[in-house]
């Protein structure tokens, strides 16, 4: 207290003593908080009633059979791609390059669908495209991580970089594939014989929800349970003492990116031989970049990811439902979702942190 | 603690009475018959972007336009990707009550198809596609107009203005060189150069056409990137058939006449601006919306025309040449009245040779072979009756050279 004058106004400590339940508390506050301005945010601009608005965002998410289906779904695929990227993002290898990992599955797919149709039993045809889009997924998490684990290079580039690579490749044979000439749109493939189309188990939506349920269920067990999940977690936390208890550090950098690429992959041959059945530069939709945020939300625990890409397809799909039932701009739902997004990402800190003032107000922040 | 726990609590309930209170949907009024005979139609529209894009605002305006004349209810789902996201909203369309479904974009149509072969009982109907009048469904159409007429009055346009700056001596009669910016080498964009420039050289002779592909329908920079190409290459006067203003403006900032398309850029290109060309889709809707009212069945593949309203010139700009009002006039009656044809095959070559007989590739299959023999009467029957509405013209005509052709 002696050193008055230079003292800040306020700095930032970590917290050590914070509750589980008192963390989920602050983080539905954040949620009510969000809603709270989305509602007033709303009524300013536009004059509509916010709990409308937001039953509408509800209804456009949950309103029907078939809309809560196409959210499972929706939901499936980004929890696989964020499931995909938890391995490596437990180890401190920022895989930014989900989106080429899911397009070069889906354009392995797609390759077999087009070249194969007539060739090869239907029942063949599918599971080469796993086998290949499982592959070529996994290949394009294993060049950065090679590169990584021989001569150090920065991740976060280069899986980046393979992204653009994979969007250029799947727009050339998007131009070799296309139908009719100079259309640049390859459309359905084989939309009358069906072949390369996943098989539907019991309706169209469920075959991804129990792959991703499955999916879930192996990375659980494999970063919890398992020796290489063991492996991961000292890599991430020092490499040093990796090196020193005897891992393999680039085995282990190699193996987690595969493991990566090829869920990616998965997502991939989902989107194109089960959902789309067609292959664009823009399948993946953003969703290899969405799910790095989805991964974080949760922390890397696979189960807490099933919420928060929920939270996020929620909110996706609400806001296109608000744009058609207001006839209000896109743009304005993604403003709401900004909202949410920026306090439940912003409460995380102070969960972690908290801020202590000059003396005299810190009694009152520690009631927080 | 349990405090917090139950503000909580109380919000969470709050919120969720909300959320039940009308999670039941809002519409789901049935097709049924109204007290004068007629059916009930609710129309739902499918678009690709919303109405930042000039295509979409132009289907959005249209749908508007003619819903509210007829008094039909409507619903628009805007930003719909060109994926099963389509065969979703048309099919979320469907079980909210709508009988007409139509969606906008090229890539929508195979999904559309898929929706159509679910529900028998709503109509489908889709801008620009090609596969209507092979897949032979009840509930599926395919429309367009022939924007081709437009183009070809915009090009006198351009060629009047050619021939002022000839005779003004700003060019000599030899460098009157037009640059068209163009999305992809696809038959509607080649139908659509081929009838602008056949319109230029209908009242400038001398005449030659470059054209650059940006390989997308929307990129503004590689537009306005192609436009300057085009202009550093000498030419004089420059078009587009792509969505953005990126042509438009590099014409402003150069100083070129420009003509543009999908609606009017003058008020952001004041000086250079022409004129525009575009679809008006209100009459196709009314056609259709009526015709299920009626308990009609519609056109598998329709076209509009000029003569019905549905191809569309803009106000002409301030620095068209004198005398251009009255050419368009008169070119557009004859138009009408069938005098005149664009495509008239006394008016082009192809590698020299004047076109007696083309098969052209109408039926959509993987090897783009040709399958109907359209030139008929002495001009190339472009979407011709009993055919398909989307263009198919894809001829290289001399005089018109592609700076490349890689998409």
């Amino acid at each position: 207290m002696n050193n008055k004058k230079s003292e800040p106004l306020f700095h930032v400590i970590k917290r050590d003593d914070m509750t589980r339940g008192k963390a989920w508390g602050i983080r539905a506050i954040s949620i009510v908080a969000a809603l709270l301005l989305c509602a007033l945010v709303t009524t300013v601009l536009t004059g509509d009633n916010p709990i409308s608005v937001y039953a509408t965002m509800f209804s456009g998410a949950f309103g029907s059979a078939r809309k809560t289906w196409v959210t499972l779904q929706s939901l499936s695929i980004l929890l696989i791609i964020s499931l995909a990227l938890t391995p490596a993002f437990r180890m401190r290898f920022w895989n930014c390059g989900g989106e080429g990992q899911v397009l070069m599955g889906g354009l392995a797919a797609a390759a077999c669908m087009v070249t194969l149709d007539g060739k090869l039993p239907n029942a063949l045809v599918i599971i080469i495209m796993i086998i290949a889009s499982i592959a070529a997924g996994a290949i394009w998490g294993f060049i950065p991580a090679i590169c990584k684990a021989k001569w150090n290079t920065n991740e976060t580039l280069s899986t980046l970089m393979m992204n653009y690579i994979a969007t250029q490749i799947v727009a050339y044979y998007t131009v070799l594939w296309e139908s009719p000439k100079g259309s640049g749109k390859i459309g359905i493939i084989n939309q009358n014989s069906n072949i390369g189309w996943l098989p539907e188990i019991g309706n169209k939506y469920l075959l991804s929800i129990l792959v991703a349920l499955l999916v879930t269920g192996f990375l659980y067990i494999y970063i919890y349970y398992s020796k290489h999940g063991y492996e991961i977690c000292v890599v991430g936390e020092s490499e040093r003492t990796a090196n020193y208890v005897g891992i393999k550090v680039p085995k282990v950098i190699v193996r987690t990116m595969l493991v990566s690429g090829a869920l990616c992959g998965l997502a991939g041959l989902l989107l194109v031989g089960g959902i789309n059945h067609t292959i664009t530069t823009t399948i993946a939709g953003g969703q290899g970049f969405t799910a790095i945020m989805v991964s974080w939300l949760a922390k890397f625990n696979p189960i807490t990811m099933i919420f928060t890409s929920l939270l996020i397809i929620f909110l996706g799909r609400g806001a296109g439902e608000i744009a058609t039932v207001f006839e209000l701009n896109q743009s304005f739902s993604d403003i709401l979702t900004g909202i949410i997004l920026f306090f439940i990402i912003g409460c995380e800190f102070f969960i972690r942190y908290k801020l202590v003032f000059r003396s005299g107000k810190k009694e009152e922040v520690k009631n927080v | 603690m349990k405090k917090i726990i139950a503000l909580v609590l109380s919000a969470v309930m709050t919120l969720s009475l909300c959320a039940c209170g009308s999670s039941a949907e809002t519409a789901s009024s049935d097709a049924a018959a109204a007290a004068d005979g007629k059916t009930t139609v609710k129309a739902g529209f499918i678009t690709l972007h919303d109405e930042n894009s000039t295509y979409d605002l132009n289907f959005i305006n249209a749908a508007k336009e003619a819903c509210e004349a007829l008094g039909v209810e409507y619903v628009i789902k805007t930003n719909i990707p060109e994926g099963q996201e389509c065969y979703e909203a048309a099919c979320e369309l469907a079980d909210a009550g709508c009988n007409f479904i139509f969606a906008d974009s090229f890539g929508h149509e195979d999904y559309m198809i898929e929706a159509a072969k679910e529900y028998k009982d709503v109509q489908f109907a889709h801008a620009t596609g090609t596969k209507a009048h092979t897949e032979k469904l009840d509930n599926y159409h395919n429309a367009f107009a022939s924007i081709y007429e437009g183009r070809y009055l915009a090009g006198i346009v351009a060629g009047m203005k050619l021939n002022e700056m000839i005779d003004n001596g700003d060019i000599t009669a030899d460098q009157a060189k037009i640059g068209y910016v163009g999305a992809y080498t696809y038959a509607e964009v080649i139908s659509g150069y081929t009838s602008f420039f056949l319109g230029a050289r209908s009242v400038c002779p001398t005449a030659t056409m470059e054209v650059t592909f940006t390989g997308s329908w929307y990129d503004e920079t590689a537009e306005k990137e192609g436009a300057q190409t085009l202009i550093n290459d000498g030419c004089v006067l420059i078009s587009q058939h792509a969505d953005s203003m990126g042509a438009p403006t590099a014409c402003e900032t150069a100083g070129v006449p420009d003509v543009s398309y999908n609606g009017s850029t003058a008020d952001a290109c004041p000086n250079t601006f022409l004129v525009s060309s575009r679809i008006d889709w209100a009459p196709y809707f009314t056609y259709a919306i009526t015709s299920i009212q009626d308990g009609k069945a519609f056109d598998t593949d329709w076209t509009g025309t000029i003569a019905s309203g549905s191809v569309k010139l803009t106000d002409l700009g301030s620095s068209v040449a004198d005398g251009t009002a009255e050419a368009i006039k008169a070119a557009q009656a004859d138009i009408e009245s069938g005098k005149l044809h664009v495509f008239n095959t006394d008016t082009f070559t192809v590698g020299g040779e004047v076109l007696t007989s083309y098969m052209a590739d109408v039926d959509t299959d993987e090897n783009y072979e040709g399958d109907h023999d359209v030139i008929k009467d002495g001009y190339f029957d472009e979407s011709g009756e009993g055919l398909r509405s989307a263009p198919y013209f894809d001829l290289q005509i001399d005089g018109i050279t592609l700076l490349d052709t890689k998409f």
